[in-house]
């Protein structure tokens, strides 16, 4: 007999207890794609929009709202103002905005004539102004701008003294905050006839915009070029001075020792129009960490409120407006939330996004010129799928709704004016946030690295 | 002939003057004296006026120019013309850095040696520089003609694009993408043609030696990475 134990035959369709396939948080599935794709192709990935890892980032703040200590404002009836003016420093022509909420730069080249023309529509009817780029001012965008920032960049595509005078303000733009330290970049299959005669470059290059002025170097000389820019509009134009955030306090700092009536941070969340990722996700510092430090030199020099400070960088709601305001802001400014307003990366559209071998969402290959949208294209037949009249209807709609939001929030807490937020309002999440945007741990009167 | 001296009131009055006048102005020839090196002096000019200026300028002296004819009997500092779109920029002396940088068009002419990145970004503007130019010049230079009687720095025409370059002494050094080209008929037309605006018709365009674009870095590629 055998007394051994009864036992199984092992059945092949039974679960077996093998270790489930486990991937690397250091090689993921993400960089392993990476590698494989830089082994293939040689050559870096470019890509469009800001950084997409997790950063600190204004959700990690919260409002404490008005209770026995603070008296809270009517939420639909007592007045809550929105207007900002910039330039009062030096220009005699000061900009008023209705709301505190502008339109970044952003070129024709990168965006199509539609695109350009649906951000000064939308910009126009809630009272905001919008931004040129590194291409030049278009006529169509001077016309439907009532308000147009016109930027000089280091490559100065286009740039003339007519359009200067033509501007509302002058953003000189030293960075950005997505490539902090690069210049622009626009591939081939964007420099259309039209794009390439106003950069005077030959169509279908990949251009390389340079990073650095050609004809200034450092706060000294950039003083007197500001001086030669106020000389040539004959002192009418705000001037701004644009600074990707890396170094903010002293960046701040210089701008204004240079002369700048408007200083312009951008934060590493904020978009472009084509950069390498590696520069995107590596170089710079989100825009929580640089608020405070820009503000604090503003008022070391006794200068906040006078000069004032333009934020950007993943700007989406009216809670990150009424935060960044809170810090010391006095104005947001808002790329790559325009697009999505305008129509980019509509789920409207997956099929053609999978196509592309992307997904509604995920789209971020504006360097391409084949979106889908008509928005990041010089490609006529795409571009003429972006009506401007109604794309700028949903931009006002989505700056109406941004500006409403802070408002409902900035009443919450009691203020008449968005501008009288400030940090005391204000408690954090984490730690980190706490210590870069200088308020304290929600539920303690701990500020790391101050108290 | 108006006459305006910067010793008794400042570079902002001037320029403020100058900006307000009629397109059919007869005060067509402006004397500036004690220009004493100040900055952004005859800048933005949107006239075809003619702006004598006795002395040394600092920087952007003409910055911007269209239509006007600015002479200067002494040295300029940096940027001097820069970004004009037209008119004549003239110098007996030296320049600075920059000089001529971004010009969309225009002529300027340079009597003595111009520094370290004349020409830079140049976007359709005629220079001439009758003694030597520094280093970097002519980096990425889009399109126009530089024309240097003497020797160039290093690294010239770096980047460039469709810009040409006329040398007519030795070159330190040349920058990523620029070599000597063949002078066709159409490029010894074009530097003719800039001499004689120059006043300099005499000068035989076969002492010159033309410098552009190899257009192989027009598009990225692996193989020229070491270039970028």
């Amino acid at each position: 007999m055998n007394d051994q134990p009864h036992r199984d035959p092992p059945d092949e369709r039974q679960p077996t207890h093998r270790t489930l396939p486990r991937y690397s948080a250091t090689f993921d599935p993400h960089t392993i794609a990476e590698i494989q794709r830089a082994a293939a192709t040689g050559i870096y990935d470019i890509r469009g929009g800001g950084a997409k890892r997790k950063l600190p980032h204004f959700d990690d703040l919260l409002f404490l709202g008005a209770s026995i200590s603070r008296y809270p404002l009517e939420g639909y009836r007592e007045k809550c103002g929105t207007n900002v003016v910039l330039g009062s420093r030096f220009a005699k022509k000061p900009i008023e905005l209705k709301i505190p909420v502008t339109i970044a730069g952003m070129s024709f080249g990168a965006l199509s004539g539609q695109a350009k023309e649906a951000l000064g529509r939308g910009a126009s009817a809630a009272g905001t102004s919008t931004t040129t780029g590194d291409g030049g001012m278009t006529p169509e965008e001077r016309e439907h701008s009532s308000l147009l920032v016109y930027q000089y960049l280091p490559s100065r595509y286009g740039m003339n003294p007519d359009d200067l005078r033509k501007a509302d303000a002058i953003e000189i733009v030293i960075g950005q905050g997505a490539k902090p330290g690069g210049g622009g970049m626009l591939l081939g299959q964007k420099i259309s006839p039209r794009v390439a005669k106003m950069r005077t470059l030959p169509e279908g290059i990949d251009q390389r915009s340079a990073c650095r002025h050609p004809d200034w170097t450092g706060p000294d000389d950039l003083e007197i070029k500001i001086e030669e820019l106020r000389e040539i509009t004959d002192w009418q134009k705000p001037i701004y001075v644009k600074v990707g955030a890396s170094r903010p306090y002293y960046d701040t700092a210089l701008a204004v020792k240079s002369g700048a009536d408007v200083v312009v941070l951008d934060g590493m969340q904020g978009g472009t129009a084509a950069t390498q990722e590696v520069f995107i996700e590596n170089v710079g510092l989100p825009i929580l960490a640089a608020i405070r430090p820009a503000v604090q030199a503003l008022q070391d020099l006794g200068l906040h409120r006078k000069v004032q400070l333009i934020v950007s960088g993943g700007i989406r709601s009216g809670a990150d407006v009424a935060k960044a305001l809170a810090l010391g802001a006095d104005v947001v400014s808002i790329g790559t939330a325009a697009l999505i307003a305008l129509g980019d990366n509509d789920p409207a559209l997956e099929a053609e996004y999978a196509r592309l071998g992307t997904t509604a969402g995920a789209y971020d290959d504006w360097h391409e010129g084949r979106d889908p949208a008509g928005i990041t294209t010089q490609d006529p037949v795409l571009a003429a799928r972006l009506d401007p009249v109604k794309a700028g209807r949903r931009l006002a709609n989505y700056l109406a709704v941004l500006t409403l939001e802070a408002q409902t929030i900035a009443r919450a807490c009691g203020k008449s004016h968005v501008h009288n937020l400030e940090p005391e309002d204000l408690v954090a999440l984490t730690v980190e946030a706490a210590a870069m945007a200088g308020v304290p741990l929600a539920g303690t009167n701990w500020i790391p690295g101050r108290s | 002939m108006p006459d305006f001296d910067l010793a008794d009131a400042p570079v902002r009055e001037l320029n403020a003057m100058l900006h307000a006048l009629p397109p059919d102005t007869n005060e067509t020839r402006w004397s500036i004296r004690n220009p004493g090196g100040k900055h952004a002096i005859a800048c933005g000019l949107d006239r075809a006026i003619t702006v004598e200026i006795a002395g040394h300028v600092g920087y952007y002296c003409g910055g911007m120019n269209k239509h006007a004819t600015i002479l200067i009997d002494g040295n300029a500092g940096v940027g001097l013309g820069e970004n004009m779109m037209s008119g004549e920029v003239r110098i007996t002396g030296d320049a600075s850095q920059a000089a001529g940088a971004t010009g969309c068009g225009g002529l300027l002419v340079i009597g003595g040696n111009a520094s370290a990145r004349c020409g830079i970004s140049m976007k359709g503007i005629d220079i001439v520089v009758m003694g030597s130019i520094g280093p970097m010049s002519a980096f990425m230079a889009q399109a126009g003609n530089l024309v240097v009687l003497g020797d160039a720095g290093e690294a010239l025409g770096d980047s460039i694009y469709e810009a040409r370059l006329f040398v007519r002494g030795s070159v330190a050094s040349l920058g990523a993408d620029c070599i000597e080209k063949t002078m066709s008929a159409e490029d010894e037309a074009a530097l003719a043609g800039v001499l004689a605006k120059a006043d300099l018709a005499h000068v035989p365009t076969k002492s010159f030696k033309l410098y552009g674009s190899a257009r192989k870095l027009y598009h990225f590629h692996v193989d020229n990475a070491d270039a970028y």
